[in-house]
């Protein structure tokens, strides 16, 4: 029933300049996508912090779960030999 | 002078009622999102209107500031629309109050940005990007309201009803209004009754409302002669500056 | 993991001060503090509102005026961002707003207090958000993620709304005899509510000692309370008024102004519901979400009809 609904979570991401890429700032509540971006407008940017809004649906954004937090992410810890100063150059080769 | 005095006062006055009638609502919106929403809209139209009352100072050349405009006149050198001085009612009519201003307020922004005066040419160029964004947001509104549910039809449907008769007065320029019409600086505003009656058409017809048909206006509020509830505002919104007149705040 | 040891380890981490995320493990004690604490700050921020709306309409410049209707917005949206915060927790918005209107939730006290002249704006400002930025600059750095984050955007706003308060005075103590003696009234009423805002002495708030364990608060009541009067007694002397307390004296030794016993017994009347304005302030929140209903409906029976709409027109084509 419409009646006992809330306006659902949106999640509000702003890009504050050209170049830099949309950073979640916070979340607010709309009836649908198009209000969702005119309350982020009016409440996320009043002191011009962007230049580019997105919003989604709270309910539509998966997240990984903490829990296997250690499986997900340790094993890429040792994987040394993907960095750059893993591997040993001489000095003379000044830029690499 | 006096005329084009008057018709800057005319342009700040609709916007410093309006922002006094939509102060109102702060604290007090149906959800924050809309509260914050609607004080922006407030603050908006209150910056127009001190744009408008520094000029209208300039222009008087009595080196009063844009507070003695605002603090120091009377009821009937107000110039704004009987329209913005209506009470808030409810949400409903608050937006239908909006929404009618705003889409004619886009009418005229638009010409007066080409205005042969540079300084209300400059002024309604910033105010259009505003006045487009109220506009988008009142229309919207209507919409939502319109095709909403029953109640809240019935409710947008009875705002256009009793706000209609406040509508007229946008359309009948006043003896100042035409005689900066003729200098190049303001726009005829009869000129622009089409295009607002089609946009009412197409907003109220996507709202699956009934345009109101009466063809009975009120006018008066931009020579000075309002209803009685700018009495009341005026009370309020000078009553310090009255109070304790001469003093810095 | 047993919960024992899933609490062990909550508190080491907490210890080490790593943050606290939404979708991490978390004691029930934790989650129920956080919520109570973070809905509590948020409907401080919007009937916060309330007593300084009282004075929109009145404000004495084009300039106050704008300046205060961005201020009160402001506050609507630390209640939104907080209330956000909130909701990471698992708790709806709306469920928060009853339990404010019940009187289930508490908010700060200070808002029961009336708002009888231009110079309360002021006062306001300078005394209340001053005591707030104190409570609230630490909880920028507090163990809840999505609480820490909303508090450093609110500090960031909150920056101007004491130095528009404290301009105000200001501009009134420099003004005739009549605005400055409005200044002097205005503190005389504010200063020992602004002080309970820290909430009570240590040796009585029951709730602290968990919150400071948990790192969801950072310094206790007392502390708080006792920087506050430090950094506000200068800024009085500046204004040229006087803080309405005949014990107020600077300690030499410990570099503290020393001040005047507190009225609990006033203190806990008000958080009870005996302050002045108590009763209008819940008044007015439930009347206004109230009459906000059919609007609200009517956005979600929209929002409704459109999607179904996209959704035959898709299913046409």
């Amino acid at each position: 029933m419409s009646n006992t609904k809330n306006w659902p979570l949106w999640e509000v991401f702003i890009r504050s300049r050209n170049g830099l890429n949309h950073k979640h700032v916070g979340s607010l509540h709309a009836s649908d996508s198009e209000m969702a971006l005119e309350n982020a407008r009016d409440v996320y940017t009043r002191r011009q912090e962007g230049i580019s809004i997105w919003v989604v649906e709270s309910k539509n954004i998966s997240a990984s779960d903490p829990k296997i937090n250690e499986d997900m992410f340790d094993p890429a810890a040792d994987k040394v030999y993907r960095h750059p100063t893993f591997y040993d150059l001489p000095d003379e080769l000044k830029h690499m | 002078m006096n005329s084009k005095k008057n018709y800057i006062l005319h342009l700040a006055d609709n916007g410093l009622i309006l922002a006094q009638r939509l102060g109102e609502w702060c604290g007090h919106g149906p959800v924050l999102e809309q509260d914050i929403a609607l004080t922006n809209i407030a603050l908006d139209v209150l910056g127009q209107a001190r744009y408008f009352y520094q000029y209208a100072a300039e222009v008087d050349g009595k080196g009063k500031d844009e507070d003695y405009y605002a603090y120091f006149r009377d009821e009937r050198e107000f110039k704004n629309f009987l329209l913005l001085e209506q009470p808030n009612g409810d949400w409903a009519n608050t937006i239908m109050r909006q929404f009618f201003y705003d889409n004619f307020m886009q009418l005229v922004y638009t010409k007066l940005m080409s205005s042969n005066d540079e300084q209300i040419a400059a002024i309604a160029s910033k105010a259009i990007k505003e006045v487009n964004y109220h506009l988008k947001f009142s229309s919207e509104w209507v919409i939502r309201m319109g095709d909403g549910t029953e109640e809240s039809h019935q409710r947008v449907q009875e705002a256009a009803n009793n706000l209609w008769e406040y509508t007229g007065e946008f359309f009948v320029p006043a003896p100042y209004e035409t005689e900066m019409v003729s200098q190049g600086i303001a726009t005829d505003s009869a000129s622009l009754k089409n295009d607002w009656q089609n946009r009412v058409n197409e907003i109220f017809a996507e709202a699956t409302l009934q345009v109101p048909q009466a063809n009975w206006f009120q006018s008066g509020g931009k020579i000075g002669i309002h209803t009685e509830y700018l009495g009341i505002i005026l009370t309020d919104l000078q009553y310090l500056q009255r109070a304790y007149p001469g003093n810095t705040w | 993991m047993t919960t024992i040891d899933l609490e062990d380890q909550f508190m080491k981490r907490v210890a080490a001060d790593e943050k606290i995320e939404p979708k991490d493990w978390m004691p029930e004690k934790y989650r129920k503090t956080l919520i109570r604490q973070i809905a509590q700050h948020a409907h401080s921020e919007v009937v916060g509102m309330l007593p300084e709306a009282n004075y929109i309409s009145r404000a004495p410049s084009l300039r106050r005026k704008a300046a205060l209707l961005a201020k009160i917005q402001d506050e609507g949206g630390h209640g939104l961002y907080l209330y956000c915060a909130a909701e990471t927790l698992g708790v709806e918005r709306d469920t928060l707003i009853e339990e404010l209107h019940s009187g289930k939730a508490k908010y700060s006290s200070i808002f029961n207090y009336p708002t009888l002249s231009w110079a309360d704006m002021g006062a306001i400002g300078w005394l209340v958000d001053g005591a707030a930025i104190l409570n609230q600059v630490p909880l920028c750095k507090c163990s809840y993620g999505p609480y820490a984050r909303a508090m450093v955007r609110v500090c960031k706003e909150e920056s101007f709304h004491q130095r528009q308060g404290y301009e105000i005075l200001l501009t009134l103590c420099n003004g005739s005899a009549e605005q400055k003696q409005m200044a002097q009234d205005s503190l005389n009423r504010w200063w020992w509510p602004s002080l309970m805002m820290f909430g009570p002495s240590d040796v009585d708030s029951t709730n602290s000692e968990y919150s400071m364990k948990t790192k969801i608060k950072r310094f206790s009541n007392d502390e708080l309370r006792q920087k506050f009067v430090d950094a506000t007694k200068p800024q009085a002397d500046i204004l040229g008024i006087k803080i309405p307390d005949s014990d107020l004296k600077y300690n030499e030794q410990t570099s503290h102004w020393e001040f005047g016993e507190i009225n609990w017994d006033e203190f806990h009347n008000v958080v009870k519901g005996n302050g002045v304005c108590n009763k209008i302030r819940l008044k007015e929140r439930q009347q206004a979400w109230d009459n906000g209903k059919w609007v609200r409906d009517a956005a979600t029976a929209y929002a409704e009809k459109r999607e179904q709409r996209k959704n035959e027109s898709k299913q046409v084509a």
